[in-house]
């Protein structure tokens, strides 16, 4: 086979072919392998790729599982999940090196099924950004622009762009505030964030506990749902996950979606450019010639939803990051000459030199550990939390939370899904957004909702701008109602030649 | 003077689970450093707490031994700091949704009973252990405590002196030992005490609270509120105010010295605990646990002296201590009768915990703790000894010696009455031979006796007590001796 035509399928194309014996998973593995060393370089969507490592793992994996979902599939994962002896750093200096001695659960699940697991996606600094531009080491780029100055989107940009290069046949991403599905929309690809509950977190490094899932990023809806039907289920080691069956996802995707209703939200309109309106208008008259009916539905406090999260998440994520440290493990600053406020004029502390050689460890291991956005919302979310302003902000933010979560419950009994753009903006160019943190936050206008009612949502790509660039739309439903999301997503992709599409875009050979 | 005390205790009780609270990890004490650990206790990154139901279930059942009101809906929260032994910088405890509420203690101070209120009863997860011996220039972490379950149980502020805060102490530990949910030992650090104290006018609105900390033992609790009490009220006399601060105890200077003043306090910046669902508890499993609660102390002090005709001072003793307690009606149940099981219990058996140092829970059956060898005394032993008492095969005297050799070969007395061949004698003609050979060695006393010396019969007496290695019945000895002599006398 030419180059690069195994790394370009599917996970269901590729278990055809290796279980009729036409391909090796050898054969797979070196293809993407392939594409990796050239690619990579340049979009930097991995952080480090060992290939012999990854040979030896493919063997022991071949020898250990006989059958599986994911025999030999190469599957990228995000630098915040955690595998057992792999380096897991958040794409963050504080954690450079550190190797958790645990798999995640998600892990486990997919190692069970034979997967080839691809250590580390590319991802913004624990997880705390829209662009992939917050990595400490250096952002990813999005394969779809010729020019390669667009990002991915974020936080799950390596994920997503490896995904959409081809450099990985899936991956697994994380998703909080819209991470899964803003990059699934920016590159091109399917991305979807499941119910709260649906997947287990034990493994991921917590960002906010309460808003937090993992999800797939994959090529089309039938390899999501295959991935999500290893990953799903209860979990006793996450106290948070529910003990709810899995359907079988990948036998819902052929149902017909004739007579299902998708919701239409009034939405706020700021930012949003012509041609993602004109792209959703578009994906929604697909919709309505497969037999989909429409109705309007009410999302009355969706405008305050960039506050709450901005509160909740942030207050949850300071707590989440007080534990590095520099104590046990990750990076610590090296012993420095001592007592703080040894500035002009200012007498010693009057602690005695061990007390103050702690927090001088804290301090310094903390500021030079992080890196700018993560200070910015440990900073609020410490605030918020404070004596004095726990009623005011996190409180107010969590009673806010559960009004539009009331809201997605009312406007979900309405229709079986909400349609909705995945991001105000086309993707943006490097550096354009990154100097103004809010317009960075307001980005995330539309995929945060989900997150704070607990609702499914799946992104994928419906459009392109005039220079070629992915425009996503978003689909969300009831909770635990991942397989009606599916349906739709697999029925629009058979309706449009969706895979045409996506092999067309794709770029950077 | 003239001043009110003010005294709450908090007190902080280890529940000796199996596994620690969020995490499968052993709970044993003494292991090596840092060998009973995992990454859910070590607060790696991306680990998330499971709740030890079963620490759930025994914190029920310390909260309705202290009649509490059990909530319907509980939740954890984050308690935050940061310090090196506490690896996620934030405590999972909880706030204002505790496990248990408004429950109380009856006390007896000298004869009166007095109730302390309890404020609430909540659950959380210990912190590991700093070690800053060995190395001039750095410390040490040992996380094996880490994730330990606790009991924290709140005490209103009812308690108005030194006495009555001890005393209220003995009876918590006392409480629970009965619930078989803590080693409750000071010194191991499963028991542990704060309180707060201060200082009124009777009549006045109550003064600024002082937290008192690092308190060891139940002496030190007791020593430190005194001293505590003196210092303010010394204060108080000069007319300055008191300050709310936390203060150390010094086992060793025995005085307090500030640790932190309020304006230090900690913003703990609580908040729900996002990994933890609340829980709702089931008031079906409530009344399983108290369906399965033991007799306690209060009631047991009162059925043993209706039973038992016991006095109340000696049905406190007895029920001060759960070994006790299981000592007395161990031997009740072997057959012995009440008073002199308790006599033994409350004479010799407490005057040689004292003497040797131990506690009434030194006397269960297995060495607690490493390096200790632990006394077995088991309660038909005791009941035995009385009975050999009552049949005459001891003397009095005799079974003191049995009581020691008891307790320290670890034997039951009737084994050991066999093996030395302690049988009172009282066979009339081995006590006439050795009344005549006594007679014989000694005319000196028997000269004595007959000129009127009474006290030559003690001497008598000694001697043939020595000759029959203590073994001769000494009433039965006495009247032959003395027949003898009067015999001698008329001759």
């Amino acid at each position: 086979m030419p180059s690069g035509e195994l790394a370009s399928k599917t996970i269901h194309e590729l278990r055809a072919l290796l279980t009729a014996g036409a391909v090796s998973p050898r054969d797979l593995l070196d293809d993407v392998l392939a594409r990796i060393d050239r690619l990579n370089p340049s979009l930097h969507a991995y952080l480090g790729v060992e290939p012999q490592r990854l040979r030896q793992q493919l063997e022991a994996q071949l020898a250990a599982i006989p059958a599986g979902r994911l025999r030999g599939i190469p599957i990228t994962i995000k630098d915040n999940i955690c595998i057992d002896g792999e380096e897991t750093s958040c794409a963050s200096r504080i954690l450079a090196g550190f190797r958790p001695p645990y798999d995640a659960t998600v892990i486990e699940r997919l190692k069970q099924e034979g997967a080839v697991l691809i250590p580390r996606a590319n991802m913004d600094e624990f997880a705390f950004g829209s662009s992939t531009e917050n990595s400490a080491f250096g952002p990813t780029k999005n394969p779809r622009a010729a020019r390669l100055d667009v990002v991915p989107g974020g936080s799950s940009g390596g994920s997503a762009a490896a995904v959409a290069a081809d450099l990985a046949i899936a991956a697994l991403g994380s998703d909080t505030g819209g991470s899964i599905r803003q990059p699934a929309a920016f590159c091109g690809i399917v991305g979807v964030k499941p119910t709260y509950g649906r997947v287990s977190r034990y493994g991921l490094v917590a960002f906010a506990s309460s808003l937090d899932q993992i999800g797939p990023l994959a090529k089309d809806a039938q390899d999501a749902a295959i991935l999500l039907s290893v990953i799903a289920g209860h979990d006793p080691r996450d106290s948070t996950s529910a003990p709810v069956g899995v359907p079988d996802y990948a036998r819902e995707l052929a149902q017909p979606v004739r007579g299902l209703s998708i919701g239409l939200p009034e939405l706020p309109a700021e930012g949003q450019t012509d041609d993602v309106r004109r792209a959703i208008e578009e994906a929604l008259r697909v919709f309505q010639q497969l037999g989909c009916r429409t109705a309007r539905v009410a999302l009355p406090h969706i405008d305050k939803a960039i506050a709450a999260y901005y509160i909740v998440a942030t207050a949850e994520a300071s707590s989440n990051l007080a534990r590095y440290d520099g104590v046990q493990y990750g990076w610590r600053a090296p012993r420095g000459s001592g007592l703080r406020g040894q500035g002009s004029g200012q007498p010693p502390s009057p602690e005695p030199p061990a007390q103050s050689e702690l927090i001088d460890m804290y301090l310094r291991t903390r500021t030079e550990g992080f890196g700018a956005e993560s200070k910015r919302r440990i900073l609020l979310g410490t605030y918020v939390l404070s004596q004095g302003y726990y009623e005011a902000y996190y409180l107010k933010g969590m009673k806010v939370r559960t009004l539009i979560k009331q809201d997605f419950d009312r406007a979900l009994s309405r229709c079986d899904a909400i349609l909705m753009p995945t991001s105000p903006t086309p993707p943006f160019r490097l550096g354009e957004k990154i100097h103004d943190p809010l317009q960075m936050y307001l980005s995330d206008i539309y995929t945060i909702s989900a997150n704070l009612a607990g609702v499914p949502a799946l992104s994928m790509c419906c459009g392109a701008t005039a220079d070629g660039l992915p425009i996503g739309m978003q689909l969300l439903a009831a909770p635990f109602q991942e397989a009606v999301l599916l349906r739709l997503a697999h029925a629009y992709e058979q309706h449009t030649q969706w895979q045409t599409r996506r092999r067309a875009l794709r770029r950077g050979d | 003077m003239g001043y009110e005390t003010v005294i709450g205790l908090e007190v902080h009780l280890q529940l000796s689970t199996t596994t620690k609270l969020f995490c499968g990890c052993p709970t044993t004490f003494g292991a090596a450093p840092n060998s009973q650990t995992c990454p859910v206790c070590l607060g790696l990154p991306g680990v998330l707490p499971v709740l030890n139901a079963r620490a759930l279930e025994w914190g029920i059942r310390v909260a309705l031994a202290f009649d509490c009101q059990i909530a319907r809906v509980m939740k954890f929260d984050r308690k935050q700091y940061f310090y090196p032994d506490l690896p996620k910088n934030y405590q999972i405890s909880q706030y204002d949704q505790p496990l248990a509420q408004h429950g109380h203690l009856d006390i007896v101070v000298g004869d009166q009973t007095k109730r302390i209120g309890l404020t609430r009863i909540h659950l959380e997860e210990d912190a590991g252990k700093l070690l800053h011996e060995g190395s001039p220039t750095d410390s040490f972490v040992d996380f094996n405590r880490t994730g330990v379950p606790l009991l924290e149980i709140v005490s209103e502020p009812d308690l108005r002196s030194p006495e009555e805060a001890s005393q209220y102490l003995l009876d918590l530990k006392a409480l629970v030992q009965y619930l078989d949910v803590s080693t409750c030992n000071m010194e191991e650090g499963s028991l542990r005490c704060d309180t707060n104290i201060s200082l009124r006018r009777p009549g006045a609105s109550l003064g600024a609270k002082v937290e008192v900390k690092n308190l060891n033992s139940f002496k030190a609790v007791r020593l430190a509120l005194e001293h505590e009490t003196r210092r303010q009220a010394a204060l108080l006399d000069q007319g300055e105010r008191i300050p709310q601060e936390t203060r150390l105890w010094d086992a060793k200077t025995q005085k307090t010295s500030l640790m932190r003043s309020k304006e230090e306090a900690a913003d703990y910046r609580y908040f729900p605990e996002p990994d933890l669902v609340p829980f709702i508890i089931d008031p079906a499993l409530v009344a399983r646990i108290r369906e399965g609660l033991p007799e306690l102390p209060a009631r047991k002090r009162q059925r043993l002296q209706e039973a038992y005709q016991l006095s109340a001072y000696d049905a406190k003793v007895l029920t001060q201590h759960r070994a006790l307690a299981q000592l007395f009606e161990g031997a009740i149940q072997a057959g012995a009768p009440p008073k002199p099981v308790a006599n033994w219990i409350m004479g010799d058996l407490s005057a040689y915990l004292n003497a040797k140092e131990l506690d009434p829970d030194d006397l269960s059956a297995s060495p607690r703790g490493e390096g200790q060898a632990g006394v077995k005394l088991r309660p038909e032993w005791l009941a035995h000894l009385v009975e050999l008492i009552a049949q005459g095969t001891l003397s009095g005297k005799m079974a003191k010696t049995v009581f020691l050799q008891m307790l320290e070969q670890q034997q039951d007395p009737r084994a050991l009455v066999e093996r030395q061949q302690l049988t009172q004698i009282a066979d009339p003609g081995v006590l006439e031979q050795i009344a005549d050979a006594v007679l014989q060695a000694n005319p000196q006393s028997v000269e004595a006796y007959r000129k009127g010396k009474v006290t030559a019969l003690t001497h008598l007496m000694g001697e043939a007590m020595k000759q029959s290695k203590g073994k001769a019945n000494p009433q039965q000895m006495h009247a032959l001796l003395t027949q003898k002599l009067e015999a001698l006398k008329s001759v």
